[in-house]
């Protein structure tokens, strides 16, 4: 077996040094019952070139999202990474090596991390940022659990524009530590009722913008109606591109800022792995849960970077820790930090403002569309349409035509009975013939017979 | 110097001198062929970009996000392609890493990660795929879910698997959602968790997560769960025990079977924490100990790899008794085709909920699933055996020179040692450990478990060579000899051979530096 180095002479010679008769032997202590003698009844070992003919030919029976015309956003966004990302996450110093537990050999690592931390900070204006989380989802339920912890409430309000996977993660893990989660209905913009809910109990409002239905909101005003009731404001971000673009989390008045990274230098990976970004407030940080790396000096008084505050960690703290968290999404997170490094925040900008142009000309070749309603105004590079049927169908329909439309709000929250309304995305992957393309299958699909 | 109670000095025994940080105190601003390289932030420019697009034909109109939008471009600087190279490439030659040798880190299982998972994970119609669309275009990567789900059960014995968990750690908390639900269907809402002293600390973490008291299972001198201590704690309180096997002592729990019925008994359900299944897979099927739910790391047991931290993936197998309570999503055979099941409706559903947006980790499931295919049911087999057979080998050469923390009896995939043989030298395992690097290797795992003073715990896995052992045990049997001679000063020193020298945590976490500012 090619992964395998140890010879069948290598094997005896060691059993003998180590003066076991068989290999059996140093499987002792395994009860008789439990021990299987024969193979279990699964396929035998496989050539590379068989294995890969096998995965290829699964590979070959879905339809890439680059091999035609494709509008799906909601939580995971089709861009281009710059080739010398990939190349560069799969060198074997980055791809093959551990959690930096040893500082002095994984400088590599932790210097990343701290450009990562750096450039999170940064994007989602906020002073402090952790080493990733696993994604935008776990990030947000986390949030929620750290603000319980800051305020000591046990009650948390949802707006109605989170994305409804993130609600239900958030809700998950909230429901077992004993806080209360309110989500708030499904609306396109509902910030006058989160104002309304935020009472005395309230440890944290989280608000999501762009939101699921593509609402941008400057969230000052729920920051200080938040803040008066002594609760937290937890701003999520699902589309990292956005940040290049418009008002920070931080400067619209975040306590905790949470965000999908996959956008920047991750492929759609049909949803993972990708990367959470949580970034909070300086006095917040001993509350964060996650890695943290830290500056520092070596003996000789170079500086050089470490993980830091690990006395929040599980591996210090056990069950008084802020989380369980252990591995969490460096690779994903160094991908990110590369793709941020070619951008740099001039290039971030430019590619979000050609992001918002595309959705904009995609939104006006739908709105000519008879039968599309428009149901966002302030969208970044996706919105909600409304169409004269429900859209599950139709997206159906459209996928035959080898158009793929966007996302029905029904197969994300199917009890919000907002059965006829699309999400629909564009991104700078997103060409005028494609948009072209949308536009007459969907009149197409929709005229009446 | 302070100590925790395994030993461990939090305190560096140097006096750092200020420094810029910039340049060595030497002057040099290389050594051999490690550059060194400043961040990004002092190396960037704040105008360049090393992404060009195109904008023929475009036109920019924000009014319609007026008072929304940025005043500036946000604050980072950007690179060209040939200076991001460089940035990179300089970072990655400060890394250790399983391609360059023995990652012996005890309980982490650093193994060789093949290639063609890389290459089968980045086919587009696997990378190129979103999570939502439509069912019918995505039927492969539906078939690679339900592909692995059948390796899953099939080598554990369990008749569910719950893949949405990104990592170990998530996988234990959705195990115990589980639990959680099932004693709450019953109407038996229980308080406690119990886990061994020498539990990973994600399990009592997972535990007060999921809302537990955590109370800890006393261990035998021969390093098992102590029976009597189990069965004195157990109770109807107790929602369930989390026991790792083989144990983070490296040791296989011979009462395995006993310590499931007694929990059964007690009305507790029993998890399995599976990070340590490398050593028996294709030999022990986890649903034959009595295991109720146990998550599995892709990443270790399963090879993907590791990536400075992950991404990981902990799918969770559960027994007949909790997978009514998984969470969503799952796949099913529909009439024509694959589904995936995104929401529990309608009378009946028992999910506990979600873990995650989307699906879990995809990534992870083709490569682990590549992983699974080429070694087949008896390379996986070989697995087991080799690791346990490279980590015995690898106790009996150093067993004479450090103190094994049990002697007696066989380990499993890892061996465990004391700093017993330390006493007296001045030396401490953090020491020694630190003096491995200066001769290229990197150390063990350090004061884990906690039950074993100045813990040093290797695990070499199977995808050593007996060349790659040897090597490795000659270096410590002659590095054992240096500490015994009182060479204490080379230890304390150490390393001097790494791009640092040792690093001042404290300092670190005294006044905490997480970000750069200008």
């Amino acid at each position: 077996m090619r992964y395998l180095p140890l010879t069948a002479a290598d094997r005896t010679d060691m059993l003998g040094m180590i003066g076991a008769a068989s290999i059996e032997t140093l499987f002792a202590d395994v009860p008789a019952a439990a021990r299987l003698e024969g193979l279990i009844d699964l396929p035998r070992q496989a050539s590379e070139a068989a294995v890969e003919r096998r995965l290829s030919a699964l590979a070959g029976r879905n339809r890439a999202a680059g091999a035609g015309p494709f509008f799906l956003g909601a939580g995971a966004y089709r861009h281009h990474v710059p080739a010398s990302v990939d190349h560069l996450i799969q060198r074997s110093e980055f791809l093959t090596s551990y959690t930096p537990y040893q500082p002095e050999i994984a400088q590599g690592t932790l210097q990343v991390l701290f450009e990562f931390q750096t450039q999170v900070a940064t994007l989602l204006g906020l002073p402090v940022a952790n080493a990733s989380m696993y994604d935008g989802s776990t990030a947000c339920a986390e949030a929620v659990m750290m603000a319980a912890r800051v305020t000591k409430r046990r009650k948390a309000v949802l707006s109605g524009g989170v994305h409804p996977h993130y609600a239900a993660s958030t809700h998950t893990l909230a429901h077992a530590a004993g806080v209360k989660t309110q989500r708030l209905v499904a609306a396109i913009d509902d910030e006058a009722a989160v104002i309304g809910a935020i009472d005395a109990e309230t440890a944290c409002v989280v608000v999501q913008t762009p939101n699921v239905f593509g609402t941008v909101t400057d969230v000052s005003a729920i920051a200080q109606a938040a803040h008066a009731a002594g609760a937290l404001l937890i701003v999520v971000t699902t589309e990292a591109v956005s940040l290049g673009l418009l008002k920070s989390p931080g400067d619209m008045g975040a306590d905790i800022a949470v965000a999908e990274g996959q956008s920047i230098g991750n492929a759609l990976n049909f949803g993972g792995p990708y990367v959470g970004l949580f970034a909070c407030r300086e006095a917040l940080a001993r509350q964060m849960p996650g890695r943290l790396c830290g500056e520092t000096l070596d003996a000789e008084g170079r500086r050089g970077f470490v993980l830091t505050l690990s006395t929040r960690e599980q591996h210090i703290r056990r069950d008084k820790a802020t989380s369980n968290i252990c591995t969490n999404s460096g690779l994903c997170a160094l991908a990110f930090s590369i793709h941020m490094s070619l951008l740099g925040g001039e290039g971030l900008r430019t590619l979000a403002r050609i992001n918002h142009a595309r959705a904009q000309a995609t939104r006006d070749a739908l709105a000519a569309v008879p039968g599309v309603e428009m149901l966002t105004s302030r969208f970044f590079n996706e919105f909600a349409v409304r169409l004269p049927r429900p859209a599950a169908p139709v997206v159906e329909a459209l996928a035959r035509r080898d158009v793929l439309a966007g996302v029905p709000v029904s197969r994300l929250d199917p009890g919000a009975g907002l059965d006829d309304v699309l999400l629909v995305c564009a991104t700078e992957t997103t060409l005028p013939g494609d948009i072209d393309a949308l536009a007459s299958a969907l009149a197409e699909e929709l005229r009446p017979t | 110097m302070t100590l925790q109670s395994v030993g461990r000095p939090t305190r560096a025994e140097f006096q750092p001198q200020a420094n810029d940080g910039q340049a060595r105190p030497d002057g040099r601003i290389g050594q051999g062929l490690l550059q060194d390289e400043p961040l990004i932030f002092e190396r960037g420019r704040w105008d360049v970009s090393g992404v060009d697009f195109d904008l023929e034909g475009e036109t920019f109109d924000e009014s319609d996000l007026a008072g929304l939008t940025r005043a500036e471009a946000p604050a980072l600087p950007g690179l060209s392609e040939p200076e991001t190279l460089r940035h990179y490439v300089r970072l990655s030659q400060r890394n250790h890493a399983i391609d360059l040798a023995i990652y012996p880190l005890g309980s982490c299982t650093m193994k060789h990660n093949p290639r063609l998972g890389e290459k089968m994970a980045r086919l587009a119609g696997f990378a190129d795929l979103h999570p939502l669309q439509p069912m019918t275009t995505v039927q492969g990567a539906l078939g690679v879910m339900n592909e692995l789900a059948h390796w899953l059960q099939t080598l554990t014995g369990m008749p569910a698997v719950a893949l949405s968990p990104k990592a170990g750690a998530h996988g234990e908390l959705c195990g115990l959602l589980a639990i959680r639900a099932a004693h709450e269907a019953r109407g038996d809402a229980r308080t406690t968790v119990l886990t061994p002293t020498s539990a990973h600390g994600t399990n009592p973490a997972t535990a007060a997560l999921a809302g537990y008291e955590v109370q800890e299972i006393a261990q035998t001198a021969d390093g098992r769960v102590d029976l009597s201590d189990l069965a004195a704690k157990l109770g109807p309180h107790v929602a369930a025990i989390m026991v790792t096997n083989p144990n983070t002592c490296g040791l296989f729990e011979r009462d395995i079977i006993e310590i499931a019925r007694l929990t059964h008994a007690a009305g507790a359900f029993f998890y399995g924490d599976g990070a340590n299944f490398n050593a028996i897979v294709g030999r022990v099927r986890p649903a034959d100990l009595g295991v109720d739910a146990m998550h599995i790391n892709l990443h270790k047991t399963f090879s993907t790899p590791h990536g400075g931290g992950g991404p990981g993936s902990g799918p969770v197998v559960l027994s007949a008794e909790l997978a009514p309570f998984a969470p969503t999503p799952w796949v099913v055979h529909g009439a024509e085709a694959l589904e995936l099941v995104e929401h529990a409706e309608g009378a009946g559903a028992q999910a506990f909920g979600r873990m995650c947006a989307f699906h879990g980790q995809m990534g992870m499931y083709v490569r682990a699933l590549a992983y699974m295919m080429s070694h087949g049911a008896d390379g996986l087999r070989q697995v087991a055996e080799d690791a346990v057979l490279n980590a015995n080998y690898i106790k009996a050469r150093l067993s004479g020179v450090l103190s094994a923390a049990f002697p007696d009896g066989p380990c499993m995939h890892e061996a465990l040692f004391d700093d017993t043989w330390l006493e007296g030298t001045g030396v401490t395992t953090l020491d020694f450990a630190k003096a491995m690097i200066d001769l290229g290797f990197h150390p063990m795992t350090m004061y884990f478990p906690l039950v074993v003073h100045g813990a040093m715990l290797i695990e070499p896995t199977e995808t050593e060579s007996r060349r790659e052992m040897d090597r490795f045990c000659d270096a410590l049997i002659d590095l054992a000899a240096a500490a015994k001679a009182g060479d204490v000063e080379r230890f304390k020193a150490a390393p001097r051979h790494a791009p640092l020298a040792r690093l001042d945590e404290t300092l670190a976490a005294r006044k905490p530096r997480l970000t750069w500012t200008a």
